[in-house]
């Protein structure tokens, strides 16, 4: 009996061993060196590739393998290098642009790309039906906004016309200075028509056009495999009219969510570059001078809302009080210790250019000068207030730091309230809150990515905050082609928007992640966009 | 003297004997002792931070060490511990209340009764129940008390049946049967006769049944969907701890450590409760 | 026996069909909908996704859609990604989930059995000791804490086994299925000693003893199969509980499992996954439990419900 037992034990410790010896020592980098697959953090499954219904980043870095619009971020400098279009003209006026369309670019299928595409792809986007989230980008064009409303029916009478096979004609309602870098959002890009139409209409949101097999794009990859949550395959295009200039044969991305996960993923050579960095690592990483570890300036700012609806927050003075509570340096050298930047501006400063000259100096004694001002003190206490935030380690640490400096330099109680995403975004939206964090990327290298978002009537005001010289100032902004006149009128407003605090920055952003060093040519973007003909793995 | 007595004295006196049991009753009442006197003991304020000093190994100022935010360990783990304790004992007190009560009524009536509730039971006892506690969570927000009733509600299935069984063994003995003779009232019987009869298999299950549900707690909290910050149950200082534990190691080790040696007691002292009622699965 | 199989069977329906229009129900309760982005979404897109997506018909004409919907085992779109239906990513999920399970269980019979038999006949001596305190530790120690300790040790310290990842590198399905099967194997060590302990006391065993029949003949044959009822009547819960286990180490590991679907869709609002997967659970959990209780009814004539 003994013996039968002590048998099935061993057998047990050997099989155990052989599955641990079964183990491979090449790495999945190591591999990709040899065959150029690119190993790449993608964070989340993507909601879809259809680039003009997705929303988010993970979904951006597949599209920018499989789509070209008419330009490409730089990697290299600023600005936009020519993608499906090899040059173009502006008017003097600022409100016309004719693109030249590249007479070699194809689309997978080996069909020309034309500017009749380009064309039938924004009518699509702009069709109301279709859902897109994103139609704001090409509201810029005239009749547009009109178009997506329902108020014309006619597509003609939007300003984008094909004046022949590679001649496109963007007509837009004022000079958008920026127009050009807007370009660079993948809701601009071309879908392939006759392959959307085979499998379903130009408005159909579920169609299986995107599946592996039918999807047509005009990218530098195409894409090969789409396992659900948990792998997608892009292969090398032979079509992109680029196509010598690439030197990757393959990108896998891997939808990782948690962060832990990704970054033993990357120690154990599973992974190229990772998405993220958990938050207590990265202060090690610097501590240690991890060669893996990148910080790149990012145009994000970091900020809390306030909303002016609130009867104690109406008061510009208990805004301005909160404000100046606040020591941003302890915040980013104590709290989330990545190589962010303290923010005293709204804009971050250096996008495109901009310097904005405001400033909101950490003084204590004028905060609580200001909060008395308002009517505040030992016997009329200001009120609990709440700061509202989503599931995050980042978010929850910030937010206890900020509930201290408040109890302690103004001896305000503060709740902290943390609800999961789809929930604080609704009750953002809905105006349920007092304080709520918040943050924002920008869309394009503009300031006014970022300044438009406190205008009045904007979906992503949620403040309440409406100031009609801060309006008009930005719209006198955008019909200005001079960029130091229009800089100096951005920056005009962008006083009236600190002199008013609807809004507190905190911090502007980094992107914190880790490249593998057999990576080249993934250079540090703005806003964070590599294209991936650009990029190749070597070893040293 | 009533049959009840016997038994117990001779449960008490097993249970004695009984190191494992014994030992798992000693680290409870420590533990209990530590939590209720929590805001005397503990050195700090559970919430109070020091970004100066961030993340620090034990230490003389601070016994078990601190957090990424300066927060002393050793008093998060007290505070940590009423947390978790309370969840137990109360989700635990809702499951025996519920379960109990369906439990009394199903095996005492009979009949059509018991036949419907105990299918009720059948039927709730496949479905899963998780889900659902997931689903609350994220649609109610994570509300301490919907917590208790969520566990709560999940867990009182095997109480019923245990009860119900043990009822059902007890109503036909003589000693039930003489009293209705006698005409004692169905209050009286349940007080007098049936409960004492069947405390100790609720005592053994209850025991049980909290280890359970302080690891779903700790379940709930590592999907982010347990207690709200600064407080913490043991469970999202687990949670904290996993994402920290190659730098941070004591972060881990000693809320894990607590963690599983709270559940090995009230394991110990259950199965020691459980040996002691039911001489049969002892080694005799 | 038949009979009480057909009879829970017939059961099984009204209860999904209950589960089902409960979560419905609970879920448009919900604040947060589907379509909420960082981005803010104008009035106007927002009426349109509403419209595409039937959420603008009253509530009760969107139930007895999805109902009817059901029966014909269409399960409706999901939200968050477009263009896939949930019956596909349910069947995408599934076999790695159940394959999860399947590892995890094969696992925690193996070593549970063993060790509970072994146990059982090596009464108070260390090989009854050793492997229930092993046993005890698997109950203790939540699989949030086993799992990434495992990691660390075997994926990063030793490098020996990869730390994420299901089929896609060689031996990466150890560490999930030793992690979701360790706590399992230590309820059926304990469950398989104690009822053996049972068995082997009773008169037959003797008898077979004195009968002359080998030690291994005795257990195998005559006393397992009792002796394991109550190990057989718990793997319907196990499975229950697997299926719940499998959300904390498919995140973990990351493996493209339902469990980690079902997570992120309550997370995300989409209503129509989060419906289907728990249809779906409910299902599989009402199965895994009849299976369960005929099994254990099959090996004992005696059982019956008290």
């Amino acid at each position: 009996m003994k013996m039968y037992f002590k048998n099935m034990k061993n057998l047990y410790l050997i099989s155990f061993l052989f599955l641990f010896s079964c183990s491979s020592s090449l790495t999945p980098v190591d591999d990709g060196l040899e065959n150029q697959i690119f190993h790449f953090g993608n964070g989340s499954e993507p909601q879809g590739i259809d680039p003009h219904i997705v929303t988010g980043v993970p979904e951006h870095h597949i599209l920018i393998s499989l789509c070209e619009g008419l330009t490409i971020p730089n990697p290299f400098g600023d600005g936009n290098l020519p993608g499906a279009a090899e040059s173009w003209l502006i008017s003097d006026d600022g409100k016309e642009y004719i693109f030249n369309l590249r007479k070699d670019a194809l689309w997978s299928n080996g069909s020309k790309v034309t500017a009749n595409d380009f064309v039938w792809s924004w009518k699509r986007i702009l069709t109301a039906s279709l859902g897109s989230q994103y139609p704001d980008m090409l509201y810029y064009l005239e009749g547009a906004y009109e178009y997506h409303n329902g108020q014309t029916n006619n597509f003609d009478d939007v300003g984008v016309k094909a004046l022949d096979e590679y001649t496109l004609k963007v007509n837009l309602k004022e000079p958008t200075p920026f127009f050009l870098g807007l370009l660079s959002h993948y809701s601009t890009w071309p879908v392939h028509k006759d392959t959307v139409l085979k499998h379903g209409t130009i408005d159909d949101r579920n169609g299986e056009w995107t599946r592996p097999g039918n999807f047509v794009c005009n990218g530098p990859f195409n894409l090969k495999t789409w396992e659900l949550n948990n792998k997608i395959v892009v292969e090398k295009s032979p079509t992109y009219w680029d196509a010598k200039t690439v030197k990757l044969n393959e990108i896998h991305y891997y939808p990782v969510s948690n962060v832990m996960t990704e970054d033993r993923m990357f120690r154990a050579g599973q992974l190229h570059v990772t998405s993220s960095l958990p938050s207590q690592k990265c202060p090690i990483y610097l501590e240690e001078n991890n060669p893996d570890l990148r910080i790149d300036p990012y145009m994000g700012t970091y900020f809390y809302r306030l909303n002016t609806s609130n009867p104690y927050l109406s008061d510009v003075k208990v805004r301005k009080a909160l404000a100046y509570a606040i020591d941003r340096k302890v915040l980013v050298e104590k709290v989330i210790r990545c190589g962010q930047i303290p923010a005293y501006s709204f804009t971050p400063p250096g996008s495109n250019g901009y310097e904005p000259d405001t400033s909101i100096p950490y003084n204590p004694d004028l905060a609580k000068d200001l909060l008395n001002e308002a009517g505040f003190n030992e016997d009329n206490k200001f009120p609990k207030l709440e700061i509202l935030f989503n599931t995050n380690e980042d978010h929850r640490k910030v937010a206890l730091a900020i509930q201290q400096m408040w109890q302690q330099n103004l001896g305000i109680e503060v709740e902290l309230v943390n609800q999961d995403w789809k929930v604080y975004l609704s009750r953002e939206m809905v105006g349920d809150f007092q304080v709520s964090r918040a943050g924002w990327i920008g869309d394009y290298e503009d300031p006014n990515t970022f300044l438009d978002l406190m205008r009045p009537n904007r979906g992503n005001n949620k403040t309440g905050w409406e100031d009609s010289e801060y309006d008009s100032l930005i719209m006198k902004a955008n019909s200005t082609t001079d960029q130091e006149e229009r800089y100096k009128l951005l920056n005009q407003a962008e006083n009236i928007l600190i002199d008013n605090m609807p809004i507190i920055p905190l911090y502007t952003y980094v992107r914190s992640y880790q490249l593998s060093p057999d990576v080249k040519g993934y250079n540090p973007h703005i806003l964070d966009h590599h294209h991936p003909k650009f990029i190749y793995l070597e070893r040293d | 003297m009533s049959k009840s007595s016997t038994l117990w004295s001779d449960a008490i006196y097993r249970l004695s004997r009984n190191k494992a049991a014994m030992f798992g009753a000693f680290i409870l009442f420590i533990l209990i002792i530590c939590a209720a006197l929590a805001p005397w003991i503990a050195p700090y304020s559970y919430s109070f931070q020091n970004l100066e000093i961030g993340a620090s190994p034990p230490s003389a100022q601070h016994l078990l060490g601190t957090d990424v935010l300066g927060r002393d360990l050793l008093s998060r783990i007290l505070y940590g511990a009423r947390i978790s304790l309370l969840v137990g004992f109360v989700a635990t007190g809702v499951a025996l209340i519920i379960g109990v009560t369906w439990g009394i009524i199903a095996g005492y009536v009979g009949g059509k009764v018991d036949s419907v509730m105990m299918r009720i039971v059948d039927v709730l006892y496949g479905l899963p129940f998780i889900i659902f506690i997931i689903l609350l969570m994220v649609i109610f927000g994570r509300n301490l008390w919907l917590l208790f009733g969520a566990i709560g509600a999940v867990e009182w299935l095997t109480m019923a049946r245990i009860v119900r069984g043990q009822v059902i063994g007890l109503k036909n003995q003589e000693f039930v049967l003489a009293a209705k003779a006698m005409g004692v009232s169905n209050i009286s019987m349940f007080r007098k006769h049936l409960l004492p009869n069947i405390l100790g298999p609720i005592a053994v299950y209850a025991t049980l049944t909290i280890p359970q549900v302080m690891l779903l707690e700790g379940f709930l909290s590592f999907l982010g969907l347990g207690i709200q910050p600064p407080m913490s149950s043991w469970g999202t200082l687990i949670k904290d701890g996993v994402e920290s534990m190659e730098e941070y190691s004591w972060l881990l080790i000693y809320p894990g450590l607590t963690f599983t040696i709270t559940l090995f007691a009230l394991n110990f002292f259950g199965d020691g409760l459980r040996d002691a009622l039911d001489p049969k699965t002892t080694d005799n | 026996m038949l009979s009480i199989f057909l009879k829970r069977v017939l059961l099984a329906i009204p209860v999904l069909l209950a589960v089902a229009s409960l979560t419905f129900f609970l879920v448009k309760l919900a604040p947060g909908g589907p379509f909420d982005a960082d981005k803010a979404v104008s009035p106007q897109v927002l009426k349109n996704l509403n419209e595409a997506y039937n959420l603008d018909a009253s509530q009760w004409e969107q139930y007895v859609d999805y109902m009817g919907g059901i029966i014909r085992g269409d399960f409706g779109p999901s939200f968050r990604y477009p263009g896939r239906s949930v019956s596909e990513m349910i069947a995408t999920g599934l076999p790695v989930t159940f394959e999860l399970a399947f590892y995890s269980i094969l696992i925690a019979l193996l070593i549970g059995i063993t060790s509970g038999v072994l146990a059982a006949l090596k009464r108070n001596t260390y090989l009854d000791f050793i492997p229930m305190a092993i046993a005890m530790i698997g109950i203790c120690v939540p699989t949030f804490l086993m799992g990434p300790l495992l990691v660390l040790i075997f994926g990063i310290n030793l490098e020996l086994l990869p730390v994420s990842g299901w089929g896609q590198l060689p031996g990466d399905k150890i560490l999930p299925s030793i992690t979701l099967g360790f706590a399992y194997a230590a309820y059926i060590a304990r469950l398989s000693r104690g009822g053996m302990l049972e068995v082997l006391n009773q008169d037959f065993i003797r008898t077979a003893r004195a009968k002359g029949l080998t030690e291994k003949n005795v257990v195998i044959k005559h006393a397992m199969q009792g002796g394991l009822i109550p190990v057989v009547s718990f793997l319907g819960p196990a499975i229950a509980g697997l299926l719940a286990g499998s959300f904390v180490v498919e995140t973990i590991f990351q493996i493209p499992g339902l469990g980690r679907f079902y997570v992120e869709a309550a997370f995300n609002r989409d209503y129509t996954m989060i419906l289907g997967t728990t249809i779906f659970f409910s299902a599989m959990i009402v199965f895994f439990n009849l299976l369960s209780d005929l099994a254990a009814m099959w090996l004992n004539p005696r059982s019956r419900d008290a």
